[in-house]
């Protein structure tokens, strides 16, 4: 019997006693789904970490020379975190002598950060990032200017007080207003705003727009870092080898600056996009890894259930079996007829579960901040699956049916 | 001569328990074509073994069978499954039809066997339940159709791949008086068109109908008569 008929005859079969043969492919829908929906919510959540957590915190092709690690998703150990705050801090000096000894073309500004308030016209913006930076700042960040200009290198030579504002405080301080040109208050010191960056969003429904920043050298600097020392000295590159080639002769320099001995450790630090994955890597790898365990815990137990449910359809129709033989019939005829119908079951089944498994990665979309998208390879994968336990399921079944004697099987009930 | 089963000391014994049961015991005879044989006996005569053998449903343990030119006794499985699907047609006391096919399909079911491609498969089907005078019936299932009526599906599969011989077994065991005059009829008339018929009953008003009349005793044949009547 060609394979487009044994298909066909299964699906009669099937349809003519639904709600059983749902019975029967109800673990292979279970994994199928639960392979579909994971799949979709992990592949979803790395696409966003990286695309926007890594990107937006450290940049692409970028790194900082640090004295400790800034964004730490893993455990550290107190006694690490001591060991770090003993190291000293990164200085102008360190900047400067890393800049001139790093050959790869990149560009470089030195970073200070802090939280601050700021005050205009009686309003208050907490929880404000300032940023004492330099001109190269913006242009490593890729922020778009939307309102006014960024500030010069002469201007940062020249320390003048004047700030660049995220839209976020633009909206909370000066709403309806052009703020260019007006004077803010931070820390007692006063501030001119001569420009606005372009809105950035969110990141995990925190806002990235509550920031100002203004030149490294200016007179507040003291609220945010002591004179002479940097919190970082951010380093971006065009592509990820010239990365790596920077970062190697920044920490050269910087070993070398340090007077460290080979062998011993860096006292500072260098933070990336990748290291900003690295706890998430580590929880996405256990995650990938246990995804397959449960959809084969699955897969088995929807297995072992169509088996049975064959064993018993065998028995059931010995009867017909015996008739079909008696009509010409071979072993592999009936053996073929039931490794399809368990197959195709099967696939039903993983078809099905590829249904549920988009509708609940796009209902986890909808109703919760992870995103989610489905990758066509666990579609495949899912089908292929179904497939492959309808046939392995159905074998031992098949083989017993396709073993029975004609006469004796004609006389059954 | 035009013998389409050629039976030379036949032989059928096989295992129950500890005990050895020679259900055939050396059994020589010849069926030419178109001819119209009852096979009878009593329970434990070995009638039944004889039909399995003849329908190749069962191999026998010693002798020759020649079905239609071809030695047959010491085939394999699958080889005797093709014979089965092309010489014979089967017609059982309890009908044996596919309960959740239509009748149509149930007819079509040696052709799908044979390999024989969907439409054509239709086509011959159809013709087959017109012989029998089933053609209205082709989508009913076995359930919704009369005793006699699913006899004529059963007949109808039997006739679809034009086999050697037509291998009826208690055909009317399963009906009342009216209809079972009426599948004999059926079978009269195909007998009349030049099929071979040969039936096994144990009913003597039935196997009066053929024209031969061969009785096993304890794995034997005890007679094998021309039945004058019948032949007239």
């Amino acid at each position: 019997m060609p394979l487009f008929e044994a298909v066909r005859l299964a699906l009669r079969t099937i349809r003519a006693q639904k709600l059983k043969s749902f019975f029967s492919l109800v673990g292979v829908l279970i994994g199928v789904t639960f392979l579909i929906a994971v799949v979709s919510i992990v592949q979803g959540m790395n696409r966003y970490m990286i695309d926007r957590f890594a990107n937006t915190l450290v940049g692409a092709n970028t790194f900082e020379v640090r004295q400790r690690p800034s964004i730490n998703m893993g455990h550290t150990t107190h006694e690490t975190w001591l060991a770090w705050q003993r190291r000293p801090r990164i200085s102008y000096d360190d900047a400067d002598f890393v800049r001139e000894r790093v050959r790869t073309p990149a560009t470089f500004a030195k970073f200070c950060q802090d939280r601050v308030s700021v005050h205009y016209a009686g309003k208050l913006a907490k929880d404000v990032d300032l940023i004492g930076t330099e001109d190269s700042y913006f242009r490593i960040r890729n922020y778009e200017i939307v309102s006014g200009r960024a500030f010069t290198a002469q201007e940062v030579r020249a320390a003048l007080p004047i700030l660049v504002i995220g839209h976020e405080v633009a909206e909370r301080l000066l709403p309806g207003v052009d703020p260019i040109g007006k004077e803010v208050q931070i820390g007692g010191l006063p501030y001119r705003i001569i420009g606005v960056v372009a809105e950035q969003g969110t990141l995990f429904g925190l806002s990235l727009d509550k920031f100002v920043v203004m030149p490294f050298s200016a007179q507040g600097r003291r609220l945010i870092c002591p004179i002479n020392i940097l919190d970082a000295l951010i380093v971006r590159t065009d592509d990820p080898v010239q990365m790596q080639l920077a970062l190697a002769e920044a920490e050269a320099a910087m070993r070398s600056r340090r007077q460290l001995k080979p062998g011993e450790e860096n006292n500072f630090a260098f933070q990336t996009a990748e290291g900003a994955l690295g706890t998430w890597e580590k929880i996405s790898r256990i995650l990938f890894l246990a995804l397959p365990g449960l959809v084969a815990i699955s897969l088995v137990v929807g297995g072992i259930v169509i088996m049975n449910i064959m064993l018993m359809a065998v028995s059931e129709r010995t009867r017909e079996i015996g008739i079909r033989k008696a009509l010409g019939a071979r072993r592999r005829d009936i053996l073929a007829q039931f490794v399809v119908e368990s197959a195709t079951l099967s696939a039903a089944g993983a078809v099905m579960g590829i249904g549920f498994g988009i509708l609940l990665a796009f209902a986890v979309k909808g109703l919760t901040p992870l995103p989610a998208a489905v990758a066509p390879w666990s579609v495949a994968v899912g089908v292929l699956l179904g497939v492959t336990v309808g046939i392995v399921a159905g074998v031992y079944p098949a083989s017993r049916a396709s073993r029975l004697d004609p006469i004796v099987a004609l006389r059954a009930e | 001569m035009s013998a389409i089963i050629r039976i030379r000391d036949l032989a059928r014994e096989y295992r129950m328990g500890s005990e050895l049961i020679l259900a055939l015991r050396g059994v020589t005879l010849e069926i030419h074509r178109n001819e119209y044989v009852a096979i009878m006996g009593p329970s434990g005569s070995g009638k039944s073994t004889m039909m399995n053998v003849l329908g190749c449903l069962d191999t026998p343990t010693a002798g020759e069978y020649w079905l239609n030119g071809e030695e047959v006794s010491r085939l394999s499985d699958d080889a005797l499954a093709r014979v089965r699907n092309r010489e014979i047609g089967f017609v059982f006391q309890t009908f044996n039809l596919l309960p959740r096919a239509t009748a149509l399909h149930n007819v079509e079911l040696p052709l799908v066997y044979a390999g024989v491609r969907a439409r054509e498969r239709r086509d011959r089907a159809a013709a087959a339940l017109e012989r029998v005078g089933l053609a209205q019936r082709m989508d009913h299932r076995p359930n919704e159709l009369s005793g006699g009526q699913r006899q004529r599906v059963a007949i109808a599969r039997a006739l679809v791949n034009q086999p050697s011989i037509l291998l009826a077994d208690e055909p009317t065991g399963n009906l009342d008086s009216v209809t079972s005059e009426e599948i004999m009829e059926v079978f009269a008339g195909l007998h009349a068109a030049g099929q071979t018929v040969i039936m096994v009953t144990h009913e003597p008003d039935i196997a009066a109908r053929a024209a031969r009349r061969i009785v096993l005793r304890d794995g034997q044949v005890e007679s094998d008569q021309v039945n004058r009547e019948a032949a007239a």
